[in-house]
């Protein structure tokens, strides 16, 4: 198994190709197989990724599975995974046969429907486990694609709308760093991810037109990355296209890109900015933990005064990303495992947040918070699924929520106390609008007339849920599950940042 | 002048050959009976001299006393144009022969603008430079007013005359002046002029002049104001072919004018190029975002495409003219297959041009919604699509020559750009559903279109091996 995550990557893409060329019609039958040819594959891809797991040996720090090519204009086709990507791709090819699933019930143009989402995951996989800065890019970027006509064809009533912000807003983000991509192949002579791991970037104060900038081309590089990076995370102030892409997209395509599509920022900063840039990240750091910290509150304020289901989700990702942010750039072990953590956490527990909205709204049509009420009267099974989800979010103790949240508090409170205390606060709002909107839709008596009918869910949407929970308890009470997997590689980034930022007056420790 | 000279030429002399017994064998037999198979016959022509020039001949050779030269940067640019020529004749065949405007007249004209670019390419010396130049701009002015009845086609043909000719002049001028402080017009004889100590302010008015009459000719801004107009009103076969061979020559004779002529001032022409470069990608850019009519829209995407081009020459390093080349290959490749599918919009048998019209064509043709989809988002330069990887490359090129700022400015008019291909996304699979166009399209432009998506899709994994031929040809111009 040589090209083991060739095949992976690929699956998907062969599905899509398929279904392109050989499903004709569009009769109810060729609708079922689509459907049964995505989940197939999505399903194939995600059984061929547990043998990445059972052969992937913690301990070994590099990059394992290497597979190396030569290609064109100088680049070379070269995967690979380690500690920190190994399991985004399991996240990826473990919620995608959910996705599929999800979307069953889909009657409109099914087979362009499943063709994108597999062209979707193929890209996906990709972004995880490219080690060529622009094969890396093609990934990161060609997702654009398919979600741009994802939230368009099939998205809401302002999808237009919210399909070109989508793509023009990440687009613009990404192409600086193209440039800064583009530099470093030019300074260091290579796009092979793992000789720039190595490569030091310079660091010597630059003055550009008056301005001196502390760290020079690493904290320029640094802001180039920044530009894509926070804007796919997304960070506060560059979330706005979020909810308008997630309240637009349709439910699978919410799902995917809560769940996967913004870890892609997360893992970027952990793979480039951090070990690429140690100087201009430590430039950058205080900064990115306050813009963390007002993410978690400001985020979690606005999720309070929504009315739109979707929207409240959505900025309460935002926030939860905060987090993630924070642990990150308190670089130290606590704060990157939570980090890690709490993106495969988010990454079940926004799935299944979506997908609840996703239940009713194939009901009733409607996300507005208003019209629903007392479902728990006619729908018990959705109700515990609900509180589940919503205590998970919050983050109780014993489900995954909490590890992340926990961990990344304590690193962050190890660097810089008034970022803990503030971001502390956000857990507190975090509770106020998940258990609010909970008790909005769920509980109180059934009045409204419309929802006397609603029926509970049926066995293909418990059977979607069961995986996600059983997940979510699972990371919450044996979190070293994950923590075992990335802990080696976490820990050598960690050092080898260390090592390279200069130790003047100012250690980390200091920084307040 | 010797037997050798004669060899060297002969793939133009057969040309000139052919598109003059075609004229004499038309007009004596009765005229348009015979332009259905002369269009045939010339793209077969085209094909055979391209797969001539570039298996059969291999080397470098000058003739007439170095002002034509034969190497394997013009090779490159001939192949180019010649695959351009036959892909336009062949898929605009029907639809010209369908709306009666197939004359023999128009292979024959494109045969001698070929024969034109054929020359400019080659040129080794300033006259041979403007006698394949006006030969090719000749030959285009006429095919722009292919359609005479009509107000706009004889619009379009009047308004390229005039600016094309006042070009010329100036053009002429510059050739005139570099004349005068070097001595000699011959391309080797300017550069020892200019490699002997301090550059005469005469002969850098004369290469500034002369980079108008060629800023004209490729549609760089601020010389583009003809671009919009000409492509709106020609015929759209024709509008297809000047979007595609003759910016191919014109850049590559622009590239050989700066580098064998005044390769040793890089840095006074470099500086001019990268303006022009940047003007062009934003005003491309921004002026498509307006546009309803598709090939309008397509003319400042070519200005936009133009100025990525000049990254690659402004660059002035070996990469950056391989980048050049590049660029234009996969920017002919996939304007090939646009207008394939931009000659076959029609409506009840009219041809329709405006970008509405195309409303939710993807329910009706869905493959041919999809492979526009595909040209759509390269022609953005979104990977994985080839058409980032051209865009790459010269931005590339530029940061390796310290030129970050342009790279820069590269990459922000890309997004602004995005813009106005993706707005033809939108009519195709967004919009509410209404009477657009007809779903057919014929063979020949079925199979351009896909074969130009294919290779936009495809193409990736080993460039086809263009990219080793492309720094072959950037290695003999940059010495």
């Amino acid at each position: 198994m040589e090209n083991l995550l060739s095949i992976i990557t690929f699956i998907p893409a062969v599905a899509a190709g398929i279904l392109a060329l050989f499903l004709r019609g569009d009769d109810s039958a060729a609708r079922k197989n689509a459907k049964w040819v995505a989940l197939v594959a999505t399903a194939t891809t995600f059984l061929v990724s547990i043998f990445l797991l059972t052969g992937f040996d913690p301990s070994d720090t590099g990059f394992q599975f290497v597979e190396e090519y030569d290609w064109i204009l100088g680049l070379k086709y070269k995967m690979g995974v380690d500690g920190i990507s190994i399991l985004f791709v399991l996240l990826t090819t473990f919620l995608m046969p959910l996705t599929i699933g999800a979307c069953w019930q889909m009657e409109t143009r099914v087979k362009e429907y499943m063709i994108a989402f597999l062209l979707l995951e193929t890209l996906m996989i990709g972004v995880f486990t490219a080690l060529d800065l622009v094969l890396f890019y093609i990934f990161f970027e060609g997702g654009l694609i398919p979600m741009f006509l994802i939230i368009g064809i099939w998205g809401g009533a302002n999808r237009i709308y919210a399909a070109f912000k989508f793509f023009l807003y990440t687009f613009l983000g990404s192409v600086l760093m193209l440039v800064a991509m583009i530099y470093m192949y030019v300074e260091a002579g290579t796009t092979d991810i793992p000789t720039l791991l190595t490569h030091n970037f310079a660091s010597d104060t630059l003055n550009i037109m008056g301005i001196h900038v502390v760290g020079g081309a690493q904290t320029l590089l640094f802001l180039a990355f920044f530009a894509s990076f926070a804007v796919k995370l997304p960070m506060w102030p560059v979330h706005t296209w979020l909810p308008d892409a997630h309240v637009q997209a349709p439910t699978a395509g919410s799902v995917v890109l809560a769940a996967i599509l913004l870890k892609m920022g997360g893992y970027g900063f952990l793979r480039f900015s951090l070990p690429m840039f140690p100087v201009g990240s430590d430039v950058m750091s205080t900064f990115m933990l306050w813009l963390s910290a007002i993410a978690i509150v400001y985020t979690s304020l606005v999720a309070l005064a929504q009315e739109d289901m979707k929207k409240l989700i959505a900025y309460s990702s935002v926030a939860h990303m905060g987090y993630v942010t924070m642990g990150i750039f308190a670089v130290n072990q606590q704060g990157i495992d939570g980090a890690i953590f709490q993106m495969l956490s988010h990454g079940f527990i926004s799935a299944a947040l979506f997908l609840i909205v996703g239940v009713i709204y194939d009901r009733m049509h409607t996300r507005e918070i208003s019209a629903y009420g007392g479902l728990v009267n006619r729908m018990p099974v959705y109700a515990l699924v609900f509180l589940f989800f919503t205590m998970s979010n919050v983050g109780l103790p014993g489900t995954s929520g909490f590890v992340g949240e926990f961990l990344t508090l304590m690193a962050a409170f190890q660097v810089n106390t008034w970022v803990a205390f503030v971001a502390t606060s956000g857990v507190i709002l975090s509770a106020s609008y998940a258990l609010w909107l909970f008790r909005r839709i769920v509980l109180g008596d059934l009045i409204k007339e419309s929802l006397k009918s609603i029926t509970d869910m049926s066995r293909r949407e418990r059977l979607i849920f069961a995986p996600l929970v059983a997940m979510t308890i699972l990371l919450g009470i044996y979190p070293s599950l994950v923590t075992d997997i990335i802990g080696p590689s976490v820990s050598a980034l960690v050092t080898d940042y260390h090592a390279a930022v200069p130790v003047s007056g100012d250690a980390p420790m200091a920084k307040n | 002048m010797n037997p050798t000279d004669f060899s060297t030429v002969l793939p133009e002399i057969t040309l000139a050959v052919a598109a003059m017994a075609a004229l004499l064998g038309a007009v004596y037999t009765g005229k348009d009976k015979l332009a259905a198979m002369l269009n045939w016959g010339m793209v077969a022509l085209f094909l055979i001299l391209a797969v001539w020039i570039g298996a059969g001949i291999t080397g470098e050779r000058t003739a007439f006393d170095g002002t034509f030269n034969d190497d394997p940067f013009a090779r490159f640019a001939k192949v180019t144009v010649l695959l351009a020529a036959a892909s336009i004749l062949a898929i605009s065949h029907e639809p010209m022969l369908r709306r009666k405007m197939l004359r023999f007249e128009f292979p024959i004209l494109i045969a001698l603008s070929v024969l034109g670019m054929m020359v400019m390419v080659s040129a080794g010396d300033l006259i041979v430079l403007y006698m394949g130049l006006e030969l090719q701009s000749l030959a285009l002015y006429v095919v722009a007013s292919f359609r005479r009845d009509n107000l706009k086609s004889s619009e379009a043909g009047l308004k390229y005359f005039v600016l094309g000719s006042l070009s010329s002049g100036i053009l002429l001028y510059g050739a005139s002046l570099t004349y005068g402080y070097a001595g000699t017009t011959d391309f080797a004889g300017i550069l020892s002029t200019l490699g002997e100590g301090a550059v005469p302010v005469g002969l850098l008015f004369g290469l500034v002049m002369m980079m108008t009459g060629l800023a004209f000719k490729v549609s760089a801004v601020p010389f583009h104001m003809w671009t919009p107009d000409v492509y709106e009103g020609s015929p759209t076969a024709v509008t297809a072919y000047f979007a595609t061979a003759p910016k191919m020559a014109a850049m590559a004779l622009f590239a050989r004018l700066m580098y064998d002529a005044f390769g040793t001032i890089p840095a006074e022409w470099g500086q001019v190029i990268a303006v022009l470069s940047v003007l062009s990608m934003f005003v491309g850019a921004i002026g498509g975002i307006g546009q309803r009519d598709i090939k309008r829209m397509m003319a400042y995407s070519s200005i936009a495409h133009m100025g990525f081009a000049m990254i690659g020459v402004a660059a002035g390093t070996v990469i950056g003219v391989q980048s050049m080349l590049l660029y234009l290959a996969i920017y002919i490749a996939m304007n090939i297959g646009a207008f394939a599918f931009i000659l076959s919009m029609e409506r009840d048998g009219q041809h329709v041009t405006s970008i509405d019209s195309l409303k939710m064509l993807s329910k009706k043709a869905p493959m041919s919604a999809l492979a526009m989809l595909i040209i759509l988002f390269s022609l953005a330069g979104v990977p994985p699509m080839l058409g980032f990887f051209a865009k790459f490359y010269v931005l590339q090129a530029a940061v390796n020559a310290d030129m970050t700022w342009l790279a820069l400015a590269g990459v922000i008019s890309s997004v602004i750009g995005a813009f106005f291909y993706m707005r033809i996304i939108y009519f195709m699979y967004f919009a509410a559903e209404e009477d657009g166009i007809d779903a057919r399209i014929g063979t020949v432009q079925g199979i351009a279109l896909m074969g130009s998506a294919f290779i936009m899709v495809f193409g990736i994994v080993n460039l086809f091996g263009v990219e080793s031929i492309a720094l072959m040809a950037a290695e003999t111009l940059v010495r």
